[in-house]
């Protein structure tokens, strides 16, 4: 199969396998060996490794050097960048810099708004939005052309991702919006975690019908709930979260020593269900500062060992 | 009825023509305090003009507050026109409320600078 | 409109508490129309000023004036023969006033009275919400006249962001997403093929980002 990029996902994905990522938040100081040790947790249950970009508006090590590490412990990153704290000139530097260092992957975010971050005075940028991110990797890649229309020497050769909500409003919308992406050039989607099997088999529906999942590879999005307090903090307080009730009272059914076995069972199911999906190529396990769970996850849904690809 | 002698009346056709100035310059020309006398709520004879007469002394009483000076001084009755002992009483209670304040501070000090003078 | 709010009266108090004569001046364009700085408020503040520096048994005298605009020098001039009495004027006016005030009476201390927020435009009698970013290259023909830069706490414009629940912004229940704003505009308008099309990266140059702007139209030149 044709490959654009030196991606081992892109590479994973063409060959026909469900494709495995992670996520790695790195740490909130210079310690870079927290970055190394998530790695090597998650690296060999896993394709590649996503790094967060301030996630959620807090700062944190940068995650082109988080990625950088990871890069050079031998695993393969995925350089996530929103377009909330960089102009195009930063964000197009960042890009060069990536592919200094062999790197990828990028997934192209907003970001979320720095009010909820530990900064929330700080002027946001948003000069790009997530599509016109990708819009511009997309013409670096292919074009070896900046935004500008300066050619570069040696461009970037980036496999291209998005993220999607599926749980966000306009619900009708959110199909439209992917296929603006996907128009736009993404060619892997990680999904936000999906709680709701059956909306998400709904827009999944939507996606098939449209032919989307032929253009563009969709890993679902699979986060394990720790605890009940948990379940219910990401209902009430994060946006574009959808956790049914059924899930909370699951896990109140259970001993209160058991509930976070119970939050993997049901991860592990949501994978083996999912597996049956029609335009479902992999999963996105974000196992967010629990990440020692990633392995049994990976393992536990038959995916484990990853396949090698060249 | 009788209401104490230190009640000076200004009469409205109706609390909301009263605006944040009036109760201003109430108290900045001297006045020891100033209450606003209106219909009950839901009894107003023009829909709203008590409610927006509260919000205002609601107003007031912050940017009083604002500068140093005691929100008490400022405030807002609702009774109904008939409840003549209703009204004696809000006076004498108004005028206990402002002895305990005290004299108007800005009148004291004008007092004060005009013995100075 | 130009939207602006009061400023707190102790901060006004601050800058002008070694002054011992003040003008207020209003505006009755924007400011007027937002209630934090026409007449009305020219006089309250006024009054508040003198209760307080009266308390303070310091002697001030705080004049009162409000004038047509403080945008246009014309108007500005109306007030030349009586400024020098002051040694100070607080403006409640809006930004653009204060600074004309400043610049047109540059020997006089000028201070702010009001904190200049947006433009915008009347939702009701006391809500006034924000409309325009002023970026300087107005494309409401493509979002059925609802503006993501101003209306998108992102603004972006491939939107909605994947925060918007419930028709409303991430940032605050209270704000409405835009972006859901401009699907529903242009889907009652039947426009919705406009969704399908990225748009491209937007040119900020005509926006405060590339510089402080200027506009010169020849023909009304004298």
């Amino acid at each position: 199969m044709i490959t654009t990029t030196p991606s081992k996902l892109e590479s994973i994905l063409a060959a026909g396998h469900f494709a495995v990522t992670s996520e790695c938040g790195p740490p909130r100081s210079c310690e870079g060996t927290v970055v190394d040790e998530k790695a090597r947790l998650v690296g060999p249950y896993v394709d590649v490794i996503n790094v967060t970009d301030n996630q959620t508006a807090v700062v944190r090590m940068s995650s082109l050097a988080s990625c950088i590490r990871i890069k050079q412990l031998g695993f393969e990153p995925v350089l996530q960048m929103t377009t909330r704290d960089r102009n195009r000139i930063g964000l197009q530097s960042d890009l060069l810099g990536a592919g200094a260092f062999g790197i990828n992957n990028v997934l192209c975010l907003t970001g979320d708004h720095q009010r909820f971050g530990d900064h929330p005075s700080a002027a946001n940028v948003f000069d790009l939005d997530s599509t016109q991110l990708i819009q511009t990797v997309r013409q670096m890649r292919d074009e070896g052309k900046l935004l500008s229309g300066y050619e570069m020497n040696v461009p970037p050769k980036m496999f291209i991702g998005a993220a999607e909500n599926p749980f966000a409003d306009p619900f009708e919308i959110r199909v439209l919006r992917l296929a603006k992406k996907v128009a736009a050039g993404a060619q892997f989607i990680q999904t936000q975690c999906i709680y709701n099997m059956d909306k998400f088999k709904l827009w999944m529906q939507q996606i098939v019908e449209r032919g989307l999942h032929e253009k563009v590879s969709i890993l679902a999005g699979i986060t394990p709930m720790k605890s009940i307090g948990m379940a219910r903090y990401m209902k009430a307080k994060v946006p574009g979260m959808d956790v049914p009730d059924d899930v909370i009272k699951r896990l109140q059914g259970v001993p209160k020593d058991k509930v976070a076995a119970e939050g993997i069972n049901i991860a592990v199911e949501q994978i083996q269900e999912l597996k049956e999906c029609p335009g479902v190529r992999g999963f996105h396990v974000m196992a967010i500062e629990w990440e020692e769970k990633v392995p049994e996850i990976v393992e536990r849904a038959g995916l484990y060992p990853r396949p090698k690809v060249d | 009825m009788t209401y104490p002698s230190n009640i000076r009346i200004v009469k409205v056709p109706c609390t909301g023509r009263v605006a944040i100035i009036h109760l201003m310059k109430a108290i900045e020309k001297g006045a020891d305090g100033v209450f606003v006398a209106g219909c009950m709520e839901g009894d107003c004879h023009f829909q709203a003009g008590n409610l927006r007469a509260n919000k205002r002394v609601a107003y007031v009483r912050e940017l009083l507050q604002s500068i140093g000076m005691e929100p008490d001084r400022v405030a807002m009755y609702n009774l109904s026109s008939g409840e003549g002992p209703r009204f004696a009483e809000i006076c004498r209670e108004m005028t206990d409320k402002i002895r305990q304040l005290g004299p108007n501070p800005v009148r004291v000090q004008g007092a004060r600078k005009a013995e100075a003078a | 409109m130009i939207m602006a709010k009061p400023k707190p009266t102790e901060e006004i108090i601050r800058e002008i508490k070694d002054f011992d004569n003040i003008l207020v001046a209003g505006c009755n364009g924007c400011v007027a129309v937002c209630e934090a700085g026409g007449l009305k408020e020219v006089e309250i503040l006024a009054s508040a000023l003198r209760m307080y520096f009266a308390n303070q048994q310091k002697k001030i005298e705080i004049g009162e004036v409000s004038l047509t605009r403080q945008c246009d020098k014309e108007y500005l001039a109306e007030i030349k023969d009586r400024i020098g009495g002051y040694d100070a004027v607080v403006s409640i006016a809006c930004g653009a006033g204060v600074q004309f005030m400043a610049e047109m009476y540059s020997k006089m201390r000028v201070f702010p009275g009001v904190d200049t927020c947006f433009i915008g435009a009347t939702e009701e009698k006391g809500v006034w919400s924000e409309r325009c970013q002023a970026c300087g290259t107005c494309i409401l023909a493509s979002t059925g006249g609802i503006c993501p830069v101003a209306r998108c706490s992102k603004r972006i414009l491939n939107g909605p962001c994947g925060g918007s629940s419930n028709g409303k912004c991430e940032i605050d229940k209270e704000v409405p997403c835009g972006w859901q704003l401009i699907y529903e505009r242009l889907k009652e308008l039947g426009e919705l093929k406009r969704f399908e099309e990225p748009t491209p990266a937007k040119d900020w140059l005509t926006s405060r980002d590339g510089g402080p702007r200027r506009l010169i139209k020849e023909v009304s030149q004298i």
